[in-house]
């Protein structure tokens, strides 16, 4: 069985930003945000044409700044936020600014030289679509803008780290992480109003930071965790208060969380000790598994929605390692057989009770990235597909291997 | 004429006489064809008439005359000769007529002799009759006296007996009062319905109950010996006492004196001598008294034998697993491994002393349990010595440990020799020690397990490999233990380990298994480790061990460069003057790691350099300030897509660099590693920051020191080049206003700091 080439994608600029667009179940497509100082920063939108294995791809501009995080809506395929870095100053200005400051005999930071990282939430142009099919080359010749439907003003609240949609919700609901702050906004008046409902702080010594997090399906979608130093929390949205804390789950820093769609007390997480853990959250003293398989720092890890044995980390080796983590998923012998596959034939159930059970292993290494790739994400569309993103602007859509796809459905 | 036939008849005469006997003459074949002959004179079918005819048809006169003179002579001889035959006979008949006659006078006179002697045997009979009816009243009077003078003989011994008793008692001589009683008892028993009797009867009872008491009074006294205890119950046993009860009277005596002994037991050499030996004398004067007398009594059948010697093993048995859990938990307590000498002598008296149970009841399954105790004891041994072992390990890693907190850096070699010299004398010592398990003048070491399975399994598994193995696995658990939680090892300690476990894959390990082999002449009929395994183990050890050092050294670095850049604010920052110190820092750190390192590996390959590696540092860094310029170049609107191109043609022929990779035993490679991970975690930081012009300048400065401290440590400089190139390139990108320093300029800043 031969597995397809990957498909490979190059954007200009150097990008960190991607996910999947949640809310399209039919067309495999993914966003992707880019990061430049310099230039005009762009969302592209990339759709992947699984049968002719062609990519199409839209660009819309993202004028507000170089974009760190970005999130597809659940509800509507065309909203999102993004994260995005504000640099108003402007460098000549700031450096005469500089020495007019310099001459006296205080020097106080100029608010407006800052770097600032703001979070909003944006609407795509709706006739994106129809454009997208005929004529792709053309879309990038005239690029639309995306359409600000409001800030997520956490301004004071501090930088903005990453914003998390509510997992299967209607869309309304958004968690935004600024510094150490987690913040629930209520959406309003179809996106145009944005309401904090509760807030939650981390309260401790130093500067402490939420590098990342991750809103759970599970517990009605009353939980979320986040990430801040060595440390993993999990918060109660009803109290804003913390449920449980796995201190020092990495030995360096925690670069991102994922929960297991199907198991509720199960979340993976993944760090600059270059481990990828999985953690049963009831008993948070130790990991369940520990993969070490790659050599840098794993910035991302995701688990496949339907088939949580499959597990994708991306690394700054420039890696991206699939693996199946079949011991501690949902369906530790395969797949399940339902009771109406049963009800057709004995024999099934006998081979499946016959079938060794597979073992914990690496599927494959994807090494078609040549920088760190920070970003891997399974499509929503399609199970079997996922695409990573590495900093120099790769973007490659890969699938999972015909021969374990099989062994899994089979 | 009649003559002639007077001599035919005599010839048939004699011829019918001579078949009467039965005798042939000789010529007899040839009388058959003449015996019908008529004509034959001598035959006795003779016929006169055919012979006359015969004699006259064929004959001459004269021959007839002739025939009649020969014939008549041939009758007068036969005749005479009939005459005294005749004469003879009646002589002989005569003369036995006369001896009839005699014998008949004889016989007439006996027959006279004869009735008289009748008439006298009557006359006596008589007599006889008549003496024996007058004396028959006197006789019957002489046996009822000598009936009643043996009965009062009887009778005296019995009226004297309980005297007699009592005066043996008196004189503690037991055993002839219970053989007199013996023999009085049946007699009592007898005529006990006789009031007198009775009276003695009783007498005797109380005499003897007493007798009873005190013999058991003496049985049940502590003090006496194990003979006097056997005789005490001899003479119980012919006291009637029950036998099923005395066995056990005896036995839980025998148990009460032994069990003292037991409590006593301070040591096993005390419980050799003493209990062991009680034990044997019991089971001696037991099997006496109930086993061999009973087989020779009558009075006992089989079953006694058999309760008896069941009795006796359940007793055997009892006491000895008594003892042996004393002896057990006395060899438990004896933990100090110092001298191993005492122990295996105790052990070995032990067992020899057993054999003497083994000899003395053949069926008992003491001694197997004995050599059972041995064994355990001795895999017991083993095993603390695998734990003395091991403790003594971690016991001088603290020591190594502690020796190191001292800042003195060169002692790290001294260090690694001294310790992996103890551990090796140490491993040497329980060896000679185990070894005395195995000596030859010590009983149990004949036995099939001290020689097999001991040597192979106990000594070499579990001592000498589970050491080793211990070594390698507590080797490893620093690397697993100490990664998450921030290095409490020190990392020099990891680097000291690191090279035992080197040196025990290439030496040690199979020097330490040929010592145990020849010490023990380990036969290999069981499965063992094999040295490449075991050097397999050790070497993935000090990988681990390096690689973890790698990782910890590369992590404190690595820290000290992320906070410096995270910490800072790149845009606003001031014009560089100087090299950062955290710079200096980090070279600093690597230079004392390189120095570290040096002590304890070896310096390794590097690629050569060219003869002025110093001068090419700056001439490669010219191409990296090429390439800043490249970046800063690029930024111009017309030509976005250029940087990438030109990045990834770049990468295209550089290889992929595995940051966190296997290093090689050697200090070039460590240092790469070392360097590799610092300066890979300087790129993502810097990636995640944005630069003003000065951030960047002070970024040219930074890496250019870098570059020219850095270089010598690596294997391939060009790999520290590739990382500082992009550590510049990439902040050049992350810059709001991208313009780089003049080169001159840098290299003055960093030759001022």
């Amino acid at each position: 069985m031969e597995d397809d080439a990957p498909v490979i994608y190059g954007l200009e600029f150097q990008a960190r930003a991607l996910t999947a667009q949640t809310a399209e179940t039919d067309a495999i497509r993914f966003l992707v945000g880019t990061q430049s100082l310099k230039f005009e920063n762009q969302i592209h939108v990339i759709e992947f044409d699984d049968e002719n294995n062609i990519i199409n791809k839209n660009v819309l501009l993202h004028q507000a700044g170089e974009i760190w995080h970005i999130g597809a809506s659940p509800a509507d395929k065309a909203v999102l936020t993004t994260c995005y870095n504000k640099s108003e100053s402007h460098c000549l200005y700031l450096f005469f600014f500089f020495l007019i400051l310099l001459s006296r005999a205080s020097f106080p930071t100029a608010s407006d030289s800052r770097v600032v990282s703001c979070a909003a939430v944006w609407r795509m142009p709706c006739d994106l679509e129809t454009e997208s099919h005929e004529s792709p080359d053309d879309s990038a010749h005239n690029p639309q803008a995306l359409e600000l439907l409001c800030h997520l003003d956490d301004s004071t609240y501090g930088n903005a780290a990453c914003v998390l949609w509510e997992p299967m919700g209607d869309g309304k609901r958004v968690i935004s992480l600024a510094d150490n702050h987690a913040l629930l906004w209520d959406l309003q008046e179809s996106f145009t109003q944005a309401k904090v409902s509760s807030t939650a702080t981390l309260e401790g010594k130093g500067q402490l930071k939420f590098t990342s997090g991750k809103w759970s399906p599970h517990h009605n979608s009353s939980q979320f965790a986040t990430a801040n130093e060595t440390a993993i929390r999990a918060w109660d949205l009803r109290t804003m208060s913390q449920i449980y804390c796995i201190e020092n789950a990495h030995g360096q820093l925690v670069r991102d969380l994922d929960f297991n769609p199907n198991r509720q007390y199960y979340l993976a997480s993944c760090g600059d000790d270059c481990k990828v853990k999985f953690w049963d959250v009831r008993n948070v003293q130790e990991p369940v598994k520990t993969l070490e398989d790659h050599s840098h720092w794993v910035w991302s890890v995701r688990y496949n929605h339907s088939h949580d044995q499959l597990v994708l980390t991306a690394s700054s080796d420039s890696r991206l390692i699939l693996s199946n983590m079949v011991s501690i998923s949902s369906e530790p012998f395969g797949h399940l057989v339902d009771d109406d596959e049963l009800s057709e034939g004995e024999d099934n159930h006998q081979e499946e009770k016959n079938k060794e059970p597979l073992k914990d292993s690496v599927v494959s290494t994807y090494e078609e990235h040549e920088d760190s790739v920070y970003a891997a994400e399974w499509s929503s569309a399609d199970p079997w597909l996922f695409a990573s993103l590495s900093y120099d602007g790769r973007l490659v859509i890969n699938r999972v291997p015909r021969a374990l796809k099989y062994r899994i459905l089979l | 004429c009649c003559v002639i036939t007077g001599t035919g008849r005599r010839r048939k005469v004699h011829g019918m006489l001579k078949l009467y006997y039965g005798l042939n003459e000789e010529g007899k074949s040839n009388e058959q064809p003449q015996a019908l002959d008529p004509c034959d004179i001598n035959g006795p079918h003779f016929d006169p008439e055919i012979y006359m005819n015969k004699l006259r048809r064929e004959c001459t006169l004269a021959e007839l005359m002739d025939q009649e003179t020969c014939m008549v002579k041939q009758i007068r001889s036969l005749d005479s000769d009939m005459q005294t035959l005749v004469y003879e006979n009646y002589n002989k008949f005569i003369s036995a007529t006369d001896t009839i006659r005699k014998m008949k006078n004889d016989f007439k006179k006996m027959e006279d002799e004869m009735d008289c002697l009748s008439a006298n045997m009557e006359a006596i009979t008589d007599f006889s009759a008549r003496i024996s009816g007058t004396l028959q009243d006197q006789h019957t009077q002489i046996t009822k006296l000598s009936g009643v003078h043996t009965l009062l003989r009887k009778l005296q011994f019995l009226f004297e007996l309980p005297a007699r008793l009592n005066k043996c008692l008196e004189l503690q001589a037991y055993s002839q009062a219970v053989s007199s009683h013996r023999r009085a008892r049946c007699v009592l028993q007898q005529y006990s319905h006789l009031p007198s009797f009775r009276g003695i009867q009783d007498d005797c009872h109380a005499i003897m109950d007493k007798l009873a008491q005190e013999l058991r009074q003496k049985f049940r006294d502590g003090g006496t010996s194990a003979k006097d205890l056997s005789e005490c119950v001899e003479l119980l046993l012919q006291l009637d006492e029950p036998a099923e009860e005395l066995c056990d009277k005896f036995l839980s005596h025998a148990r009460s004196r032994l069990e003292s002994d037991l409590q006593g037991l301070e040591f096993i050499d005390r419980g050799c001598n003493e209990f062991v030996s009680s034990l044997c004398l019991v089971i001696t004067s037991y099997q006496e008294l109930f086993i061999v007398h009973a087989q020779s009594d009558e009075l006992a059948s089989k079953n006694i034998t058999q309760m008896a010697n069941a009795k006796l093993h359940a007793f055997v048995d009892d006491l000895a697993a008594c003892y042996f859990s004393l002896v057990e938990r006395r060899i438990q307590e004896e933990k100090s491994v110092g001298d191993n000498s005492l122990l295996v002598r105790a052990l070995d008296r032990f067992h020899r002393r057993l054999q003497a149970v083994a000899k003395l009841l053949p069926g008992s399954s003491v001694p197997h349990h004995g050599t059972e105790i041995v064994i355990r004891a001795a895999t017991e041994r083993v095993k603390q010595y695998l734990s003395a072992l091991q403790s003594f390990y971690m016991d001088s890693l603290t020591d190594v440990r502690q020796a190191l907190a001292t800042p003195r850096l060169s002692v790290a070699g001294e260090l690694l020799s001294s310790l992996s010299a103890s551990i090796l004398n140490q491993i040497k010592s329980v060896l000679a020690s185990v070894h005395l398990f195995t000596a030859k003048d010590i009983t149990f070491s004949n036995k099939p397990y001290f020689k097999g399975e001991f040597c192979s399994q106990g000594v070499r598994e579990s001592l000498v490999v589970s050491f080793i193995k211990f070594i390698c696995q507590s080797s490893r658990q620093f690397c697993e233990s100490a990664g998450d939680k921030g290095g409490s090892t020190p990392p020099i300690l990891l680097l000291l380990l690191s090279r035992l476990c080197l040196d025990y894959e290439t030496s040690t390990i199979s020097y330490i298994l040929t010592l145990t082999d020849e010490q023990f002449l380990v036969q290999h009929h069981t499965p063992v480790t094999p040295v490449t395994a075991l050097c397999a183990e050790a070497r993935e050890a000090a990988q681990k061990l390096l690689n973890h050092y790698v990782k910890v050294q590369g992590l404190i670095i690595s820290q000290m460069l992320r906070k410096s850049v995270e910490t800072r604010d790149w845009v606003n920052t001031i014009e560089p003057r100087n090299v950062r110190a955290v710079m200096k820092r980090v070279v600093e750190d690597a230079t004392s790691i390189d120095v570290q390192v040096g002590l304890l590996y070896e310096e390794g390959v590097r690629k050569a350099h060219s003869s002025d590696s110093s001068k090419r540092t700056f001439s490669v860094y010219s191409s990296s300030r090429q390439q800043a310029a490249r970046y800063a170049a690029s930024y111009t609107p017309s030509a976005p897509l250029d940087t990438n191109l030109l990045s990834n043609i770049h990468k295209l022929f550089s290889e992929r660099i595995d940051i966190f990779s296997s290093v090689e035993f050697n200090k070039v490679s460590v240092m790469t590693g070392i360097i590799k991970i610092s300066l890979k975690t300087f790129l993502e930081c810097v990636r995640l920051r944005t630069f003003g012009r000065y951030g960047l300048q002070q970024i040219q400065v930074d890496c250019h020191y870098l570059q020219m401290y850095l270089w010598r440590f690596v294997s391939d400089e060009n790999l520290v080049h590739f990382l500082l190139d992009e550590i510049v390139g990439s902040s050049a990108h992350r810059c709001l206003d991208p313009a780089p320093m003049e080169q001159s300029v840098i290299e003055v800043i960093c030759e001022r700091g």
